[in-house]
């Protein structure tokens, strides 16, 4: 087997830290090859490295026999290097067509563009690849899984036979991971190399061959998938045993009702959907992508506005009509994606820590008392082990996992007994899940009523004292949590 | 995601050049570059009378720069602080001269208008869902109107007023301290600086202004009523507007209706000079008075060089873009 990809010895080092230290990674043509590592590992700046993003400090990059060093994104396009991020770059506005060959659009007559061609050529690799796609459609219409079809098709395109997928699955339901898998599988059938990034390790066991770790921006070792227990991936990754807590779920039966929401309604995406919650308890959302879990949680929250339904706090109806009302009544919501709606990137972690408690530390001229803010950040960095030089720290500097525990801190500072927890694991490493999970049960302990809505079955069922399940805006059933409820009875519920 | 934001360690020397800074630094050495190199160039550029001249030009574009400094780090624009200081003027002119009120209703009204109309613009961003760009137009072209209408399209002079063109042009400092005969319009431009730095710096609104500039909808979010603490920040706005057409009609005695078109891509200009990012978050108002420095500066050197006036403005563009570029180029490599 010929080698499409040798890198040996590779060094990468930023203002301060060294990025990669002596790394080796190499592909064969035809194979799927996982790289792995928490956050901060370092694989990210591999790829950018081997894409062309980044130049190399040292070490060699072969790609296909000849040595080469690109000087940016298109010429290792042009060698046939295709990467697929995980945050997609298409064009909504574009056609599908249109979005695959950006910059090359074929010209006929006084470089008009010759649109028949264009969408003829798209037409063709969907063919070869069995996509079920239309080259004239908006890309903007399509779903997430489809969008990624097209980054493919791009991909494919540049004759790439060296194919990086970051994340391929962050955004997909399991019927769309699979149909991936299929699509996978034909490309190394094909003699396509692809270098595949991701946190989930039940999929490395399904479609990785070799499995590369690193840890703190060196390299750890190459294993084959399916010899090498999961187990053993992981602690590579960690550099340390992980072992899988059990759940224990208390007994709530002279628990206090905090929450009950009735009748709530939404257009489409929410239909009459009622539960309850108690003090000290974890219920968990399960579903898939679109079930409207998000929007329940955004509806109780008052942050989108609702048809009908009531939402009592403590035996009281709330009229909630913005996030302010919801803060009031001792709601609090952490967003599926932090970047946008749960922190101020450019601010830190000082700031952000007090951005929903703000009103505590001002006097009557609205002049901020610094020292205090200083003081409760510097407790919650101490508490959380949120990771950070120091409480100036941009938050846009640290890691996810340390991110969201911001986000924590900043509810936990406001006082909310009920605390809404939307995909808090997204993107995060595994170590610090195992964190994150220890801190929501702690939360839950100390008698905060807690909903995590979670597209990860596992992680609903390690957590959750109850799992309510959705299907398309509507709650189809509530399982008792722990070993009572199998993943098959919930995927049952969640595909109604 | 999984990019490798893994925290870095932070030197003191970084911290000391972090970005707001940096952009900071640069305007500033920008500035010493000119006045070297205008007073090389001209014998006369470097006179006590000159540069008082240059401060005093500075004045009315400082204070209108501050106020559109607060609205651009929400990640808003004000496109009417230029109508709106012509607006407060003729309101100050109309109360003192037309009805005969005493000079302390004339200053507050002017101010009280402007806070009025900052709380319009405020509320059609804020509430109305409008864009900042769009909701400053319009209300740039109803000022200016209002401007025309309310004083007859003709100039209200402050004849009623004893003392009226003191507020600008005298010196209290130079009555104190008579070898530094600085203008009371710098003094209020140094004084509006100071306060508008230490509210953005220290108090709730600055800390939402830079937060809703950052990321809106997580400060919402949080629980924050963000459209409020926006009009709370376009009123200041609109109130530091009064402040300079205050001034305005102090230095020409009169309030000129037709005036102020025009003085809104000034300020702007001098913002951006000064690194605050168009795109909201960050920002300084040290950085807006160097800009606003800057530009006086250029203007008032290529005058004293005899450069005429159509290219003096051809230069002032090119700035604008140089500075901007600079910035550009720092922030990729960083």
């Amino acid at each position: 087997m010929s080698l499409l990809v040798e890198m040996r010895g590779i060094e990468k080092r930023f203002p301060g830290v060294y990025a990669l230290k002596a790394v080796n990674f190499d592909l064969v043509g035809g194979e799927v090859h996982a790289l792995m590592g928490e956050n901060g590992a370092g694989k990210s700046t591999l790829m950018k490295i081997l894409s062309g993003v980044y130049q190399r400090d040292a070490g060699s990059v072969q790609v296909s026999g000849q040595n080469v060093t690109f000087d940016g994104p298109k010429a290792a396009q042009n060698a046939g290097v295709g990467i697929i991020h995980q945050e997609l770059s298409l064009m909504n506005d574009l056609t599908v067509a249109q979005n695959v060959f950006i910059g090359r659009e074929p010209r006929s007559f006084l470089g008009v563009i010759d649109e028949g061609l264009l969408n003829q050529r798209a037409r063709d690799i969907f063919q070869r690849m069995n996509f079920n796609l239309d080259p004239t459609t908006e890309t903007g219409h399509l779903t997430v899984a489809k969008q990624q079809m097209v980054e493919i098709t791009k991909a494919l395109s540049y004759q790439s036979k060296i194919l990086i997928m970051d994340e391929p699955t962050a955004a997909l339901n399991d019927a769309e991971i699979a149909e991936l898998f299929v699509i996978i599988r034909r490309l190394k059938a094909e003699g396509v190399g692809i270098i595949y990034i991701s946190h989930k390790m039940d999929e490395i066991k399904k479609i990785a061959d070799r499995v590369t770790v690193m840890r703190d921006g060196e390299y750890i070792d190459t294993v084959d998938a399916a010899q090498t227990p999961l187990a053993d991936i992981i602690s590579m990754m960690v550099g340390r045993e992980v072992k899988e807590e059990t759940l224990e779920i208390p007994d709530l039966s002279e628990s206090q009702q905090v929450l009950e929401v009735k009748g709530l309604n939404r257009g489409k995406a929410i239909r009459d959907v009622s539960f309850t919650l108690k003090k000290g308890e974890i219920l968990g959302f399960a579903g898939l992508m679109g079930a409207g879990r998000t929007e329940v949680a955004r509806a109780i929250f008052g942050a989108d506005p609702i048809d009908a339904g009531e939402v009592w706090v403590n035996g009281k109806l709330c009229s909630i009509q913005s996030p302010n009302d919801a803060v009031a009544a001792g709601i609090g919501y952490l967003s599926e994606d932090r970047k946008h709606f749960g922190l101020a990137l450019g601010m830190d972690v000082r700031a952000n820590t007090a951005m929903a408690t703000l009103s505590r530390f001002y006097n009557a001229f609205g002049v901020l008392d610094e020292g205090k803010m200083e003081a409760v950040a510097k407790g919650y960095i101490e508490q959380l082990g949120i990771r950070t030089p120091s409480d100036t720290q941009e938050v846009g500097l640290l890691s996810g996992g340390n991110q969201q525990k911001v986000v924590i801190a900043k509810w936990l500072l406001r006082d909310c007994d009920i605390l809404i927890f939307d995909e808090p694991t997204r993107g995060i490493d595994v170590g610090a899940k195992a964190e994150i999970y220890k801190l929501l049960e702690a939360l839950a302990q100390q008698g905060r009523a807690i909903i995590v809505i979670s597209s990860e079955l596992p992680e609903v069922m390690r957590l959750s004292h109850r799992i309510a399940v959705m299907c398309q805006g509507k709650l189809t059933g509530i399982l008792p949590g722990g070993a009572a409820t199998t993943q098959e009875q919930i995927m049952a519920l969640a595909t109604q | 995601m999984n990019t490798e934001s893994q925290v870095k360690p932070v030197s003191l020397l970084s911290r000391l050049f972090d970005i707001t800074a940096h952009q900071r630094l640069l305007a500033f050495a920008s500035l010493v570059v000119l006045l070297v190199f205008f007073s090389i160039a001209s014998p006369n550029f470097m006179q006590t009378s000159n540069m008082l001249a240059i401060l005093q030009a500075t004045s009315v574009n400082g204070v209108l720069a501050v106020a559109a400094t607060l609205v651009i780090i929400t990640g808003g624009i004000d496109l009417s602080v230029g109508t709106l200081m012509t607006f407060t003027a003729v309101i100050a002119g109309v109360l003192l001269t037309n009805l005969n009120m005493p000079l302390p209703v004339g200053l507050l009204g002017a101010i009280l208008t402007g806070a009025f109309c900052g709380f319009c613009s405020g509320s059609f961003v804020a509430k109305m869902k409008i864009p900042p760009f769009i909701a400053t137009l319009g209300m740039m072209l109803i000022l200016k109107g209002l401007s025309l209408v309310f004083s007859g399209a003709r100039p209200i002079y402050f004849s009623n007023t004893e003392g009226y063109d003191e507020i600008s042009r005298g010196s209290l400092i130079g009555e104190v301290l008579p070898f530094l005969p600085i203008p009371n319009g710098v003094l209020i431009l140094f004084i509006v600086a100071g306060v508008a730095s230490y509210v953005l710096s220290k108090t709730i609104l600055g800390r939402y202004c830079f937060g809703i500039g950052s990321n809106e909808e997580a400060v919402r979010l949080s629980g924050v009523n963000t459209d409020r603490w926006k009009i709370a920040i376009y009123s200041v706005a609109g109130g530091i507007c009064g402040i300079a057409g205050i001034l305005m009609s102090s230095r020409l005695n009169s309030a000129q209706p037709a005036l102020g078109l025009g003085y809104e891509l000034e300020a702007i200009a001098a913002v951006v000079i000064g690194g605050t990012s168009l795109s909201g978050g960050r920002g300084s108002i040290i950085g807006t008075l160097i800009g606003a420095l800057i530009m006086a500066v250029l203007t008032n050197g290529l005058r004293v060089l005899s450069v005429a006036q159509e290219w003096q403005t051809v230069v002032t563009g090119i700035i604008i873009i140089l500075a901007v570029y600079a910035d550009m180029i720092r922030r990729q490599k960083a």
